[in-house]
Formats: structure tokens, C-alpha cells, sequence
């Protein structure tokens, strides 16, 4: 026994395949900037009820007199400066867009969560038992992808009605297939060798194989799918919001803010509308340059 | 016989992301008109990039960095592009490894071969297609009118090489680059196209490079041999010679791990150790770690000097001539 | 081949008949279809006659039978806005989102293609670098966004085309048409470029991942071991073998692109389809939602079935063991 106890048992070797991994992503300044970017608007729409010079949706905060004023000018009643300007209710943009990437954030990582935990589980399932079952859930898979995310998600809501809750269990319903198809398609590779033939015949819980032994050759797959679906799940929110169909105007998120100052852009009003789009297209491209150089840096095929 | 090729002082180089990496180095040799050279190593060895050097066809991040190559005179490093356009598939032409994967799966075996007659030919698609006939033929091809209208996944391995060679025999090529062209075969096959591909070019008076990593393929087939090991050639000469006397301890060592018939039962030598890294290289001989007769004064890279009559070894400790063989 | 053919009619009706079931029981299960598809300013005699038209005191499955009975005699219900059918409403916009997603399909095929070749064959230059950052744009931008910037540039700060609508039409087969006036065309621009972007750059990345793939296989070598020129190395060995999957997705996309002409028609005031499904989300008028979505899976699914024949011709090792099989 060594003299140091609390020396972890296994440290990573200088060469693991995560360090391997996070080395040739920094390789890319771009993808480097993009994570730095999207980890600062995560932070800033986490922060957003301390930091946010007004809290948008508390009316009594509201000026009518400041309505509609562009970027810059200073309030009639109090002394705030409206950085980005107010829209037409006198509400600082600013703290508009905070609050609304906040909520935009927020659809898009709980139905991102749950998406990819019935993806998940779907995907293994199928993998694990095969056979029928594996072929009529594929069936169904194959049948939701091949209808557009946008004509699905807006006909649910079009039956449901607005409503957090329910654009998050629209955008569930439209995401779950891609990551059941990703994880039955990486799992079913491993499924093939023999170990877990073996394991089956030590009669280990079906459960332990599928999640132990399986999962884990998923998750690299999972990751590059997970970055590209989370950019497209806030731009479908967004795109929801803004059809009329999405998130109630109580709680407007970025997609909503930009149709509320829609009227407003070809009268030359052009902040109202402009900056919550700005602030909604930095995350969204954040996310995909990070979600390209995974893909990259994931993909065997293309290592050299 | 006159000379036909002329490689001088070749290197190639693969510019990496975790380094440069000479996959050629230094390499010369020369090769008459009908003559047949056997271009021998492991994988790594650089045999294969010598062979796409001469035809210019080294991918990216890869390129020829040095020396020169002397095609009937003229210089294919210089030329380039433009005078390898007009030499590949007429004069020098090449055969891959794996005929499954040097047909184009989506067009059919005529436009293939069309293709390279119109290329350097001017002739109509029906001239094109009666010597694309006439060169199935000569493959041991029948009803080749057929045969041309067929997707290449329609054929057996054996025949997509056939029709791979046929497409290379087309212009009658003074030289033929064969990058390993019967590793993916059968064993009956392979003994098939070795003795075709032989008789061909001995008819058509076609010089060869056949590169391959198995001994027992060209000792049978080659005028000469070359050897390869780390980018450099090691050792080269007659092939009845080589293959008897062999000088380098590491075609030595390659000659020793062919099974043989009369040595039934006993154990085969193996070389120690692994082909080096092309980027981590020792100093001085490449060999060096892995050779039982290495010393200190392998520590400088030997040059490669003649050694008999058309002959030459790199090594400092090369076996003489009436060394017998070791069987360990 | 016809038995290939006749398997895949089969799916597509199947597909075709799950989606039905689905609308049925979003119908007629989820909300009272009372209320989805009967005019809230109904009387009680229409309520009445209504609920006995389409069964709706009978059980289930008879209410699907005459759900379906009345699909297939293309009586999808009567448009509370209009009062007339809903699938004629639908079917008199279809030709506008038509041209609308075929125009702008060409668009992002005739330039996306080209660009991804040359982005896959030169990977590390400058052009390559800068069509994949544009591409990542034209990916990252919704399109909503999209054409709300366009409509600001190009109607608002420079004036060049219209903000909206779709202008004068031309009627060629019975049908309108846009592009073959230039009142029409200038209208069809905006609109057309905004719908074909983000497609431009799926079929972009498509299209340089494949030729970069295609480009490290053998036959490419092969191909220039022969002595072929370089452009008929790219022309024909590299683009047929990327085609085979571009066309899957092209094919594909068409199906995507008449619904996202949602909210390029919603943006630019198109009178097609999907601006008329907008319209009537927004008024509760149910049975053209309903009607629309039918149209649109029939649509989809009838695309999709295309493609797959298509495939099939383009790829002979496809062809072969599905003929077999």
C-alpha cells in the first residue's frame, strides 16, 4: 500500500481519450470562443433576475412615458439609462432579453433533458432486446422523422394551446426519435460482442447490461447529436413564439420578444425587435460552432 | 535492355498535425523496359508512397519534397502536374490493392473504361468501346460486350482486379505500378492474375513495380528486388541472389519468417520489436533496435553501398556470402 | 422493381394511415370534437345537425370509419371562417406555397451543391473555410430572422423588392404562377431566398462532407491514375457518388420545405397554405388546420416514396437487392 491514501485510485493517464479529446478541441480558436461565449450567456441568463437593471414584467416598475425610446436615453421618471431602449410599453430591452434568454434557455435544456432520457431508454431498449420490438420502434422512429420538427410541434400546440409546459412537451415529442435512433444505432454495435452475451448468461439484470455496459458506448454519438439539437430546439421555440403558437405573452421569451417588435422594425424602430434577435442568433451560433468541432473531434473516420 | 526509369535520391513527406513524417527517404533505383521490380516491406515502410510518388498521386497533407524522378528522361517532380496528366493511364499506369474499392460502384464497367481510352485517345465511344472489348479478352474476360454493361459490385474480386488490369492495359503502358494488387484475394486467384499479369507484361514488353509485403509473391515473379524499411531502401538486387544470400539482417529476418515446405515442423523466425513510427525514428541505423548484430557503430546511419554485382546492402554488419542461414 | 414498388406504396399508405389515426384521435379523443369542429357561433339545430353528419354520438371506431370515409371523398369539413370546404380553401393556396418551395428548393440545390464540392475538395482554404462559416450562419440563423433582416435591407433601407405579397401572376396550365413577370418575380425573391437558406446550408455541409469522404476512396485515385482530367474526376466520379445521399436529403427537404414555407409565408405575407394555417390557428378555425395537415402528410409521404425511387435508380447496388429481396 502506497503512503498517500487519498490519492485517487485511477488517475487519468496523460493520454486518456477526454484529455485527448479536449486537447484537439482547444486546437480550434473559433470552437474555443464559441463554449466561451455560450458559457457567459448561460451565466448572464442564470444571473438574469440580480443583474437585470428592472425586472421587465413587474408593472409597476413600467413608464409608459419611456415607451418605445431608442437605445441610449435616459428615463423621464427615474434616472436608468436604457442601454438597448425600451419597446413600446417603456420596458428597459435589456432586461427584457435577459429575462427571455432565460426562458428560451430554460424550454430548451429541460426538453433537451427529457428528450434524451426517452430517446435514451427508447434507444437502448430496442438495441438490447432486438427483434420486434427493435423493428417496430424503429418503425415509429422512422415514421416521426421523416414529418418536419416545425409542421409536428406547431399542430400539437395548435391542439394544446399556449403554454410553457406545453412547448416543452412539443419540442419532447419532436426530439425524442433522434436520440433513440442515435442510441440504438451506437448501442447495437456493442450489443453484437460476446461480453454481453456473457453477461446475459450470468443472468445479470437486464437493466445493469443495458445501462452499464451499453450506455457508455453511446454517449460520444449523444453528445455531437445533443449540441446540434439543443441550437435547433431553441430556434423552433423561438420560431413557435413567434408564429403565436408558443410561449404565453406572460412569459415572453427571446422568439416572442422579436415578433412583439416586429411591427415596429419596418417603422424604423428597429431595436425593439433587433437586439432579442441579436442576443437569440450569438447563442444559437455559440452552440453550433461548439456542437462542429465536437463532431470533428468525435468522429473517428475523419481522424488522420 | 534500355533504361525506362530513373528514381534519384526521392523523398516524400506527410506534413501532420503532430509532426512531419518522411514516409520516403532518399530512395534511388533504376528500372529498365520490360523489367520487373519487386518493391518489398512491411506497411509503414514507405513502399507504397514511393510507388504514388512517381505518379504523382500523394495525397494531402503529403507531398514529394526532394530528388528526381526520370521517366524515358523526363523529370515527373519537375514537370508535374501537367506532364503526369498526359503519362498516367498512358504510359505509367497503376493497379490498387483492393479491387473493391478501385472501380467507381456507381458507373458502370464500360464508362469506366471509356473514359481512359477517350482520355488519351482520340477515338469515337465505339472505337473506345471495341478496345475496351478486345482488352477484357485479354484478361481471361468472356462475352466482354456483356460484361461491360455490369455495375462493378456484379463481379467477384478476382474478376474486378481483372478488369482493373485491363483498364490499366489499355494504352499499353510502358511501366505498370502494382500497389499490392493480390493481398485481397484468394489464394488461387492470386497464383491466376500473378502468372497473367506476368505473361502480359512480358508480351506487351511492360515494365513492373510490384510492391507487396510477402517475399513468397514476387520471389517468383521479379527480376530484381528491393527492400524497404523506414522510408529507405536496405537492400536491393537480383532476386535469385536476395532470396539465397540474403546480406541484411532484416532480409534476412523477413526471409526466415516465410514458412517453407521442406522445414516442416520447425519454428518459424520472427523479426523482434515493431516497424518505428515515422515521426519518432531512432538515430542513426532505423534498424538498429530491432537487429541482433547491432553495435555501436550503428549508431551512424550506413549508407547504401554495393555489395557484389548488382547488389548493395545497407548495414554496417551485413552477412557474407557464405554465412548459412540461422534457424532459430 | 414492381414488387419494390409495391411494398413501398404499402408503407407510404400505412404511414399515411397512422398519421390519420393521429389526427383522428388528436380530433376527436383530445378535445371535444364539438368544439374543434363545429362553428362556436353555431346554432343548436347546426350543432345538432352537425354531430349527426359526422356521427359523433356513435362509438369510435365508427366515428374513425366515417372520419376516414369522408377524408377519402375529400370532405375534411367545412371552414368556419369561409363557410365553404376546407380542403378547396387549402387547395387554392397550394399552388403559390408550391412555387414558393420549388423555386427555393433549386435555389439552395443549384448553389449549395457547387459550394460543398468545393468546400470538400479544398478543405483547409480560405473559400473552404469561409462557404463552412457561412454555412454555420445560414444554419444558426432561424428563419423567421432571416427574413425579417432581408425584409429590412432590402424592402426598408434599400427599397429594391417588396417587403410583401406576392404581385402579379401568370397563369401557365391553370395554374398561377409568379416568376415569369417581373412584378411576380421581384416578389418571389425575398421569400424564396429566405426559404432556401437554411436548406442551402444543409445541403452545403452535405454535400463537402461527402466529397471529403469520397475523395480519400480508391476509385478517386483510380479515377486519376487513369490519367482522367481533374474536372471529370470531380464531375462525374465525385458527384455521382455524393448525389446518392444530397438526393435523399433533397428530396427530403422538399417535404420540410413546404412546412417551413410557414414561416417564410407568415413573414413575407405569401398567400400560400401554410400562411393560411397561421391564419387559421390563430381564428380557431379548425377544420382548415385539420385539412392542412392531412394535405401536408399526403404531400410528405408522397415525396418521400418519390425519393425513394429515385435512390433506387441512382444507385445500382440499391437497385439490385432490393430487386432481388
Amino acid at each position: 500500500m502506497t503512503t498517500h491514501p487519498a490519492a485517487p485510485p485511477r488517475a487519468a493517464p496523460v493520454d486518456s481519450p477526454t484529455r485527448r479529446i479536449i486537447a484537439q478541441f482547444m486546437e480550434d480558436r473559433v470552437a474555443v470562443l464559441g463554449l466561451i461565449l455560450f458559457i457567459c450567456i448561460a451565466i448572464l441568463a442564470l444571473m438574469a433576475p440580480w443583474i437585470a437593471p428592472q425586472n421587465p414584467y413587474d408593472l409597476s416598475q413600467l413608464n409608459i412615458m419611456d415607451g418605445a425610446l431608442p437605445p441610449g436615453e435616459v428615463s423621464f421618471g427615474t434616472d436608468m439609462t436604457y442601454m438597448l431602449g425600451t419597446d413600446q410599453q417603456g420596458r428597459d430591452m435589456l432586461s427584457a432579453i435577459l429575462y427571455g434568454l432565460r426562458i428560451s434557455l430554460m424550454v430548451a435544456g429541460v426538453s433537451l433533458l427529457l428528450a434524451i432520457t426517452v430517446g435514451t431508454i427508447v434507444g437502448v431498449t430496442a438495441a438490447y432486446f432486438g427483434g420486434r420490438l427493435d423493428s417496430f420502434i424503429m418503425r415509429v422512429v422512422d415514421l416521426q422523422l421523416s414529418f418536419p420538427a416545425i409542421l409536428i410541434a406547431l399542430i400539437l400546440l395548435a391542439l394544446l394551446g399556449r403554454g410553457v409546459d406545453k412547448v416543452i412537451l412539443a419540442l419532447v415529442i419532436v426530439q425524442w426519435a433522434y436520440y433513440a435512433r442515435t442510441v440504438r444505432s451506437s448501442a447495437i454495435v456493442e450489443r453484437r460482442k460476446d461480453y454481453v452475451d456473457a453477461a446475459r448468461c450470468l443472468a445479470l439484470p437486464h437493466r445493469r447490461i443495458m445501462f452499464r455496459h451499453l450506455l457508455p458506448n453511446c454517449v460520444p454519438p449523444l453528445i455531437v447529436v445533443a449540441t446540434v439539437q439543443i441550437a435547433q430546439a431553441i430556434a423552433l421555440e423561438a420560431t413557435l413564439s413567434f408564429l403565436g403558437v408558443g410561449v404565453p405573452i406572460t412569459e415572453p421569451s427571446l422568439g416572442l420578444l422579436i415578433a412583439n417588435g416586429y411591427d415596429y422594425l419596418l417603422s424604423g424602430r428597429y431595436w425593439i425587435s433587433l437586439f432579442p434577435g441579436i442576443a437569440l442568433v450569438l447563442t444559437i451560433i455559440a452552440i453550433n460552432v461548439v456542437g462542429d468541432r465536437l463532431r470533428d473531434v468525435l468522429n473517428p473516420r475523419l481522424q488522420k | 535492355m534500355s533504361q525506362l526509369l530513373d528514381v534519384r535520391d526521392l523523398q516524400t513527406q506527410f506534413f501532420t498535425r503532430d509532426g512531419v513524417a518522411t514516409a520516403v527517404d532518399g530512395v534511388s533505383f533504376t528500372l529498365n523496359r520490360g523489367e520487373i521490380l519487386g518493391l518489398v516491406g512491411e506497411s509503414g515502410s514507405g513502399k507504397s508512397v514511393t510507388g504514388f510518388s512517381i505518379l504523382g498521386l500523394v495525397d494531402p497533407p503529403g507531398r514529394v519534397t526532394g530528388g528526381q524522378i526520370l521517366f524515358d528522361g523526363d523529370d515527373l517532380v519537375r514537370g508535374g502536374e501537367p506532364l503526369l496528366r498526359g503519362l498516367r493511364g498512358k504510359r505509367i499506369a497503376m493497379i490498387f490493392q483492393d479491387p473493391m474499392m478501385t472501380l467507381n460502384p456507381v458507373l458502370r464497367i464500360d464508362t469506366q473504361m471509356i473514359e481512359t481510352v477517350q482520355a488519351h485517345a482520340p477515338v469515337s465511344r465505339a472505337e473506345a468501346r471495341a478496345r475496351a472489348e478486345e482488352a477484357l479478352v485479354r484478361v481471361g474476360i468472356s462475352s466482354p460486350a456483356e460484361r461491360l454493361k455490369s455495375y462493378p459490385h456484379q463481379f467477384s474480386g478476382g474478376m474486378r482486379q481483372r478488369v482493373a488490369i485491363a483498364i490499366a492495359l489499355l494504352h499499353k503502358p510502358d511501366l505498370i505500378i502494382a500497389d499490392e494488387p493480390t493481398t485481397a484475394l484468394d489464394v488461387t486467384i492470386q497464383a491466376q492474375i500473378l502468372s497473367e499479369v506476368q505473361a502480359l507484361c512480358s508480351q506487351s514488353g511492360t515494365a513492373l513495380i510490384w510492391i507487396t509485403h510477402d517475399l513468397a509473391v514476387v520471389s517468383g515473379l521479379a527480376d530484381r528486388l528491393a527492400v524497404m524499411y523506414a522510408g529507405r531502401i536496405i537492400e536491393e538486387g537480383p532476386t535469385a541472389e536476395v532470396i539465397a544470400r540474403p546480406r541484411h539482417p532484416y532480409t534476412r529476418g523477413l526471409i526466415d519468417s516465410v514458412p517453407q515446405g521442406k522445414r516442416h515442423g520447425a519454428r518459424l523466425a520472427q523479426i523482434p520489436g515493431m516497424t518505428p513510427s515515422l515521426l519518432n525514428l531512432p538515430e542513426g541505423c532505423k534498424f538498429a533496435p530491432r537487429c541482433p548484430r547491432a553495435d555501436a557503430a550503428c549508431a551512424v546511419e550506413p549508407r547504401l553501398d554495393p555489395s557484389g554485382p548488382g547488389r548493395a546492402v545497407r548495414c554496417h554488419h551485413p552477412h557474407g556470402d557464405s554465412e548459412t542461414r540461422v534457424l532459430s | 422493381m414492381i414488387v419494390y414498388l409495391v411494398r413501398r406504396v404499402g408503407q407510404s399508405l400505412l404511414a399515411v394511415m397512422a398519421m390519420a389515426v393521429l389526427v383522428f384521435i388528436g380530433v376527436y379523443f383530445i378535445g371535444n370534437p364539438v368544439d374543434v369542429l363545429i362553428n362556436p357561433e353555431a346554432t343548436q339545430a347546426d350543432i345538432l345537425a352537425t354531430t349527426e353528419r359526422l356521427g359523433l354520438d356513435k362509438p369510435l371506431w365508427q366515428q374513425f370509419g366515417i372520419f376516414l370515409g369522408n377524408a377519402l371523398q375529400g370532405d375534411l369539413g367545412t371552414s368556419f371562417v369561409y363557410g365553404r370546404p376546407a380542403l378547396d380553401i387549402i387547395l387554392e393556396r397550394l399552388p403559390a406555397t408550391m412555387e414558393l418551395a420549388l423555386v427555393a428548393l433549386f435555389l439552395s440545390v443549384a448553389i449549395g451543391i457547387p459550394l460543398g464540392v468545393w468546400a470538400g475538395l479544398r478543405p483547409e482554404s480560405i473559400a473552404g473555410r469561409t462557404i463552412m462559416g457561412g454555412s454555420i450562419l445560414g444554419f444558426s440563423l432561424p428563419n423567421f430572422w432571416q427574413g425579417m433582416l432581408l425584409i429590412l435591407v432590402f424592402a426598408v433601407l434599400l427599397g429594391w423588392l417588396p417587403a410583401g405579397g406576392r404581385g402579379a401572376t401568370t397563369e401557365v396550365l391553370g395554374l398561377q404562377v409568379s416568376f415569369l413577370t417581373w412584378d411576380g418575380l421581384s416578389h418571389l425573391i425575398l421569400p424564396a431566398v429566405n426559404l432556401a437558406l437554411f436548406k442551402m446550408s444543409l445541403i452545403i455541409r452535405l454535400a463537402r462532407a461527402n466529397t471529403r469522404e469520397v475523395c480519400l476512396q480508391d476509385y478517386v485515385k483510380f479515377a486519376r491514375a487513369k490519367g482522367l482530367s481533374p474536372r471529370r474526376v470531380v464531375l462525374v466520379h465525385i458527384l455521382k457518388n455524393i448525389m446518392i445521399p444530397v438526393v435523399t436529403i433533397i428530396g427530403l427537404e422538399l417535404g420540410s420545405m413546404v412546412a417551413f414555407a410557414i414561416v417564410t409565408e407568415t413573414v413575407f405575407a405569401w398567400p400560400g397554405m401554410g400562411k393560411l394555417l397561421i391564419d387559421s390557428i390563430n381564428l380557431l378555425d379548425r377544420p382548415v388546420i385539420v385539412a392542412y395537415l392531412m394535405l401536408t402528410v399526403l404531400i410528405i409521404v408522397g415525396i418521400n416514396l418519390l425519393v425513394d425511387v429515385i435512390y433506387s435508380l441512382l444507385d445500382p447496388r440499391i437497385r439490385l437487392s432490393e430487386m432481388k429481396g
